[in-house]
């Protein structure tokens, strides 16, 4: 069928904020499919709160709005676009979720609006689980026995009638948000009644427990006529009981036969057939390891995290296809984009193997507990190609970037063997190498797979490691040996190390010696059935190499940022594609490298060559020697690229733009205060350290409180304020623990005004597109922080001193390409935090309310054009006349036993923009984006220490003029009687029922304002509150700001008629 | 023990001996299914070719009996990148190791299948040798390589004597449709018929290197089955009378088999509906003055997206066949293209006028691969007046 031609105007749905479960892979998915709509010629109006994402960049969508994802904004959009239909499934659960609401209320029909690439009913039989579940059994498909329950007591019964273990899973919410197993019936009554509450429409599904059978996953398409496919199948290598997400998972399945294969691959395309689903959908399977029996987990009607994975790891672009479907064409209709030979409607035939392993955010959330259940946990994903799994697997450990590159990298030789095999019983992200022990110690491979249930395959390839390394460390390293270490992807340093006689150069000299080098493969989609066009490679030591680059053009080499993790976020792939596409526009040929599956860099078509490998110098090194680029550019990708540097200058690869030499001087507490003494700057005072018993020393003469941070880090990794001697040794213990090759800041800490702002400077002149102001003072992490631009509360003179101040930094650090600069303002005097001269998380908030290309304009002013030659006026750029807003958005619910209060390290894992004419619309907007829906019941609780006591008076008495009834305990509620704010006393958690969390898991609170001490967790009760609230969905502000924030944005009732803002119109001096 | 694989242009790949030590030369091609190894290895088209896996771990779920497409495995030599040192799988009986083994087939492991794979699809199916020797003399060997041609392999393969299987549920059929513990095995399972009511059917199957699964799909929709060893005359067949004709898949050139393009003529020329896979229908078009040619390098694995003419609707099939029906000498007036491959426009089936015959290039069949197409038996059966 071809494309339908009254299609002419599309409304595109976005995923909102990254939160865990719903990450950058539906910014990819997003960008994608509203390329291939715009292909076609149809008119992109893009709905997304998420101003990091390439997605609502203007080049992508010809109408752009950040604003929150509720209904009243769709409806608004709708009435005022005119689109004649909406795309919702690119947009994750959160997208489906608007559609369904908007089709319930009738507001589609209505508006004359159709669903395009799905339909209500479609999404009902999907999501709705007791549909779901009528509609597996019609077709006969099986799914383990279960009730869709809608109070605790019927939830309670079902399951003392099938039995524990049961599994529970809240319905409409995303990465099994609020689901659980529960083993007993505290448990069960526990998870329940969470996941009731998460719940959209209140309901839980309790069902049988298959934990331990096989997860198997299909990726599926169906077109208009009926055409089904299968992209991938995939098999988790963590049992059913890990969510997909947080499972270690390999593509193809590995071992299952045909005959199990074709089974969950029949009945895939049976359920996508019955859903009628147009489009890609996501089946999930358990398959009892010991027979053919199998039952349906769960479906996606959608594009997902699986089917990004699944696209990265065939080549073939399901967004693009579904995008393509949703406009009528069938599968025999569209080209396949890989081999431009074949169609869409065939199913790629993989000739490698492909792992996945998750990031997990335990190094952010020391308190939190790692393990792994239904509930996703993971922030982002690594992704490793090889022609062997072992090889996959070792690269994909090493692309994690958490101080882990082999199964040796977490130590587990002090535990007992009664204790390791307790320990295999544990389910999180060190199971496999606990498993890695076991097999040291000689523990059956029977043994192992009975107590973790994971497959003999894989164990025995985890001994094939662990022989490897046993070999290396035992015997002479032959040809024969190493040959079969790189093989395998070890390390050449790490060989060195295992070896003991050998260093790092010597195993390389070995290699040129014997000729074992990495040759790459093409990711081609057809197993090299066909000829394929596109340069999407992946590396393996032996055999052939089929990437045979030329040298007609300049070539650059773009680094990416690695998996997606808190404080490297999905900004950093926006800075990287930009500068990719900012290259090529300047005739740049252009190479990226990286090892994220969710991501737009990675994608087929963005990059002239792309290399899926992990960004370690050995595997950068490699690519190096094949494509002989004529530059670098580490600016863009974060701290890891940033890492990178040193390596690739003893490659003999050029940096392009700001040199190493300066980034060393900006990162180096000496040389830094240098510049900072000859640019007549100040800072706060502070020093460098090494050993705690120098930073105490330190702190003692500064006066406490202080800062204490590790250096060359990202995102405040490791920071943290210290108010006496013995938080300063906790924390130097802390950041110790792993390897640390740089020195340890201390620092004054200033109680000011954060402000900060992006800059590009071309060497001489600097554009600065405007600065930003932090609603919390300084001690909280700027990703944490509500951001917002312009700057309200400076004066002309410190603007003037801000700007001065930015240029002559990135002048004394030489500065070519972009800038990144905190400030405090503190007592009218301005002082530099810290200055990054490479991109940073801002960038795209700023570029997009300024309508300043600031990424395109930094690579151009990489490759020697000047701000003026560009059309642009250096200095600090007119204001914008609206206000832009960026609101950190959390996901500590889906992390048991993380601390939520705010502080100096980065928690925060994305954010939403809300933009308005006015200061309080805007601050609606973003509070709005965050699901900050409020009020509800007007009942809250406010806890704060004592040094705050007084700021809090005046904004519990705006809150109790809202209407709002306030509990505390009882000292801050006798003071906050004291000074006449009505507040309820209320006992605290060790006391008495009922008390705070009596209060709490009443359901009746809509907000906790708990401002805890800084430093080290001084109160447990505070840790306890905070938890309790967040995992039964209360909001909870830990910041004071943020408090009188909220309140003014309660009390502005008229900000909430909402005026919305087509980002793309806004011209560059940032006017709509 | 080292192993090399030898082409016809002089490469020479370096890999470990698996299986047979002996040496063999054959036509080399590649086959992209990345599961149903055991199929592939014991399926009778296979013989005289050496077969490259594409997916480069092979052996992952071990040998299962119940998966084998006929007794034993027909193909000269197997080629992959990596053999499974532990398989794992409940039913595993055995590894790939042994099996090669014991059935005396040569292989080798360890080389770069990618590479070879690019070689064939560029320069086409080619001859090679496989060989342990490590003392070749590629002036000597390559004339000899060179000169190999595959014979007539149908004859090969054939049965030896009629064979009867009665109508009904194999036990080899168990893992086929659906969970079995959860729910009782339906007998149509991948039918959507209402059950098997009424009479038998009897199914004459004219073995030209049948796999297996051809005859379960038959008896599991309720036919009686005999099994016919390929150079039975016409006159038998029809002497018993048959409901209808199955003429199956098989190995080599279909010009090799001119005997049993002469029988399948009076197949053709009596009222009996036939149905028939792969080789039956290339044969069924030499029989009926329609040609057929040698491909580049075929299509071989479990991804081909055909299209069903009569409906526009693709399914995506099994594929395993070097020689095809060229589309352009098919007489109108006797059959008409009704399938035809989404990628290449090649020929994938026939519908023959006036009669109640129709052919495809593809196994609907599966074992390996998707079970998309499967309903062309149900299809078969309605021609022989069963219930669907």
């Amino acid at each position: 069928m071809p494309r339908d031609l009254s299609i002419k105007k599309v409304l595109v749905i976005g995923s909102g904020p990254i939160v865990i479960g719903q990450a950058a892979e539906f910014d990819y998915a997003g960008t994608q499919a509203c390329r291939s709509l715009k292909e076609e010629g149809v008119e992109v109006v893009l709905l997304n709160s998420n101003p990091a994402t390439i997605m609502t960049d203007k080049d992508i969508a010809d109408r752009v709005y950040i604003e929150p994802l509720t209904v009243e904004v769709v409806e608004q959009l709708i009435r005022k676009e005119k689109p004649d239909s909406v795309l919702p499934t690119l947009g994750g659960q959160a997208g489906l979720n608007l559609a369904m609401e908007l089709e319930e209320r009738g507001f589609l029909k209505e508006q004359n609006v159709r669903l395009i690439g799905t339909t209500a009913l479609t999404i009902k039989k999907a999501e709705d689980r007791q549909t779901f579940k009528d509609t597996m059994e019609k077709i006969g498909e099986p799914v383990a026995a279960s009730l869709v329950v809608h109070n605790v007591e019927d939830g309670i019964a079902f399951a003392e009638q099938i039995g524990y273990p049961v599994v529970l899973r809240p319905a409409y919410t995303l990465g099994g948000s609020g689901g659980g197993i529960a083993g007993n019936r505290e448990e069960l009554v526990e998870i329940l009644s969470n996941g009731l509450r998460l719940s959209r429409v209140g309901e839980v599904l309790v069902e049988r427990c298959i934990s331990g059978w096989k997860e198997i996953e299909y990726e599926v398409m169906r077109d208009s006529a009926g055409n089904v496919i299968t992209v991938c199948n995939m098999e988790n290598i963590d049992p059913v009981g890990v969510h997909t997400g947080d499972s270690i998972v390999v593509a193809p399945s590995q071992t299952l036969g045909d005959k199990e294969y074709q089974m969950l691959r029949t009945s895939a395309l049976n359920i996508i057939s019955e859903l009628g689903i147009t489009g890609g959908c996501n089946v999930q399977y358990a398959l009892n390891p010991e027979s053919f029996e199998y039952c349906v987990i769960e479906v996606n009607p959608r594009v997902s995290r699986s089917s990004a994975l699944a696209s990265k790891a065939t080549g073939y672009p399901i967004a693009k296809v579904a995008a393509k479907i949703a406009l009528g064409y069938t599968l025999d209709e569209i080209p396949n984009a890989i081999t431009k030979k074949t169609y869409a409607s065939f199913e790629p035939m993989l000739d490698y193997c492909v792992v996945k392993i998750p990031r997990l955010p335990f190094d952010k959330f020391i308190s939190a507990k790692r393990t792994l259940t239904t509930q996703m946990k993971a922030t982002g994903e690594v992704m490793s190609i090889c022609t062997n799994f072992e090889g996959a697997l070792m690269k994909a450990i090493r692309s994690l970037e958490q101080h882990v590159d082999s199964l040796m990298s977490y130590d587990f030789t002090g535990l007992t063997a009664e204790q390791l095999l307790d320990q295999l019983a544990v389910v999180d992200d060190m199971r496999i190498w606990r498993i890695a022990e076991a097999v040291r110690r000689n523990i059956s491979y029977k043994k192992i797979h009975e107590i973790t249930m994971i497959d003999e395959w894989f164990i025995d390839k985890i001994a094939i490691l662990v022989e490897m390394e046993q070999s290396l460390k035992t015997q002479e390293l032959t040809e024969d040996l190493l040959r079969e270490a790189k093989r395998m992807e070890f390390p050449d340093y790490l060989i060195a190390k295992l070896n003991g006689k050998l260093s790092e150069a010597d195993v390389k000299a070995l290699r040129e010696k014997y000729g074992i080098t990495a040759s790459y493969k093409m990711v081609d989609t057809c197993a090299a059935e066909f000829a394929a066009t596109t340069p999407y490679y992946y590396s393996v030591y032996g055999g052939e190499n089929e990437s045979l680059p030329g040298h007609a053009r300049k070539k650059v080499l773009v680094l990416g940022s690695g998996p997606i993790r808190i404080g490297q976020g999905i900004e950093f792939d926006f800075c990287s594609v930009h500068a990719t596409w900012a290259f090529s526009k300047e005739g740049w040929e252009t190479v990226i490298i990286n090892n994220n599956p969710e991501t737009v860099s990675t994608d087929f078509d963005i990059a002239d060559r792309l290399y899926f490998e992990p960004l370690t110098p050995e595997d950068v090194e490699n690519v190096v020697r094949l494509e002989h680029p004529d530059g670098a550019v580490v600016q863009f990708g974060g701290q890891t690229a940033i890492k990178l540097t040193q390596a690739l200058m003893e490659m003999g690869v050029p940096i392009l733009g700001t040199s190493a030499k300066d980034v060393d001087a900006a990162e180096d507490r000496e040389l830094f205060d240098e510049i900072l003494q000859q640019t007549q700057i100040p800072r706060a005072a502070g020093h460098t350290v090494y050993t705690a018993e120098e930073a105490v020393r330190v702190a003692n003469e500064l006066g406490y409180p202080v800062l204490v941070r590790p250096s060359y880090v990202l995102g405040g990794q490791g920071m943290q304020i210290a108010i006496n001697d013995e938080d300063i040794v906790k924390y130097i213990g802390v950041i110790n623990r792993y390897t640390q090759d740089h020195p340890i800041l201390v620092d004054k800490y200033l109680e000011g005004k954060e402000i900060e702002v992006d800059a590009v400077c071309d060497g001489r002149d600097i554009l600065i597109p405007g600065i930003m102001e932090h609603i919390e003072r300084a001690g909280i992490h700027s990703g944490d922080s509500i951001s917002v631009y312009p700057a309200r509360s400076l004066s002309d003179k410190i603007k003037k001193k801000i700007e001065e101040d930015t240029t002559k930094l990135a002048r004394a650090l030489h500065v070519l390409g972009m800038i990144n600069i905190q400030f405090i303002v503190y007592q009218d005097e301005v002082y530099v935090i810290e200055v990054n001269p490479r991109s940073s998380r801002t960038v795209p908030y700023i570029s997009k309310v300024t309508g300043i290309p600031i990424v395109p304009l930094a690579a151009q002013v990489i490759l020697g054009h000047t701000i003026r030659e560009l059309g642009f006026e250096p200095g600090l750029q007119p204001e914008a006349d609206y206000l832009a807003i960026k609101m950190p958005v959390f996901s500590f619910e889906k992390i048991r036993d993380a601390d939520i209060s705010l502080g100096p390290e980065m928690k925060s894992t994305g954010e939403c923009l809300g933009i308005a004419d006015t200061f309080n619309e805007a601050l609606y907007k973003a509070f709005l984006g965050a699901g900050i829906r409020l009020p509800k019941y007007r009942n809250m609780i406010i806890t704060v220490r004592d040094r705050d006591k007084e700021a809090m008076v005046p904004i519990a008495r705006r809150f109790a003029a809202l209407g709002y009834k306030i509990y505390s305990t009882r000292g801050t509620a006798a003071d906050l009687n004291a000074c006449g704010v009505r507040a309820l006393p209320i006992n605290k958690i060790e006391e008495q029922s009922p008390n705070l969390m009596d209060l709490i898991l009443g359901h009746k609170i809509d907000l906790v304002i708990d401002i805890p001490e800084q430093g080290v967790e001084h109160a447990h009760d505070g840790f306890v509150i905070r938890r309790a609230a967040i995992e039964t969905g209360v909001n909870v502000i830990t910041a004071i700001d943020t408090a009188e924030a909220l309140v003014t944005s309660l009390e502005n009732t008229d900000s909430r008629n909402l005026h919305l803002i087509d980002i793309a119109r806004i011209d560059r001096r940032g006017r709509v | 023990m080292k192993a090399f694989l030898i082409l016809e242009d002089g490469t020479v790949f370096t890999g470990t001996s698996i299986g047979s030590r002996r040496e063999v030369i054959s036509e080399v091609v590649f086959n992209t299914s990345m599961t149903g190894y055991l199929e592939v290895l014991t399926d009778p088209s296979y013989s005289g070719q050496a077969v490259c896996m594409t997916y480069p771990l092979i052996g992952n779920y071990g040998v299962c009996g119940d998966d084998q497409e006929s007794l034993r495995p027909w193909l000269d030599g197997y080629i992959v990148r990596e053999l499974s040192r532990m398989p794992s799988n409940f039913r595993s009986q055995d590894t790939i190791q042994r099996f090669l083994k014991r059935y005396d087939i040569p292989g080798i492991a360890g080389i770069d299948t990618r590479a070879l794979t690019r070689k064939l699809r560029e320069s086409g199916t080619m001859n090679g040798m496989i060989t342990t020797d490590e003392n070749f003399r590629l002036e000597e060997v390559l004339p000899k390589i060179k000169s190999y041609r595959t014979g007539n392999e149908v004859e090969l393969v054939t049965r030896s004597e009629p064979e009867f299987y009665p109508a009904g549920m194999q036990e080899s059929c168990i893992p086929d449709g659906h969970a079995m513990a959860v729910r009782e095995v339906p007998a149509d399972w991948e039918g959507n018929g209402q059950g098997r009511q009424g009479k038998k059917l009897r199914v004459a199957l004219l073995d030209l290197g049948v796999k297996e699964n051809i005859i379960r799909s038959l008896q599991k929709r309720g036919c009686d089955v005999t099994v016919y060893p390929a150079w039975t005359s016409a006159e038998e067949i029809l002497g018993t009378h048959p409901d209808g004709i199955m003429l199956t898949n098989g190995p080599g050139d279909p010009k090799d088999c001119p005997n049993e393009i002469r029988e399948i003529r009076k197949l053709y020329e009596s009222d009996t509906p036939i149905f028939a896979i792969c080789l039956g229908h290339q044969l069924m078009a030499l029989a009926t003055g329609s040609d057929t040619k040698k491909m580049k390098y075929g299509h071989r694995g479990g991804n081909h997206p055909v299209r069903d003419l009569s409906t526009g609707r693709v399914y995506i099939t099994s594929q395993n066949h070097g020689y095809m029906v060229d589309t352009d000498t098919v007489d109108p007036s006797v059959a008409v293209p009704a399938y035809v491959n989404v990628n290449d426009q090649t020929n994938e089936g026939l519908k023959y006028l006036n009669k109640n015959i129709f052919t495809v290039q593809f196994h609907p069949e599966a074992s390996p691969g998707p079970r998309d197409s499967g309903y062309l038996f149900d299809r078969f059966i309605e021609m022989m007046g069963g219930n669907k």
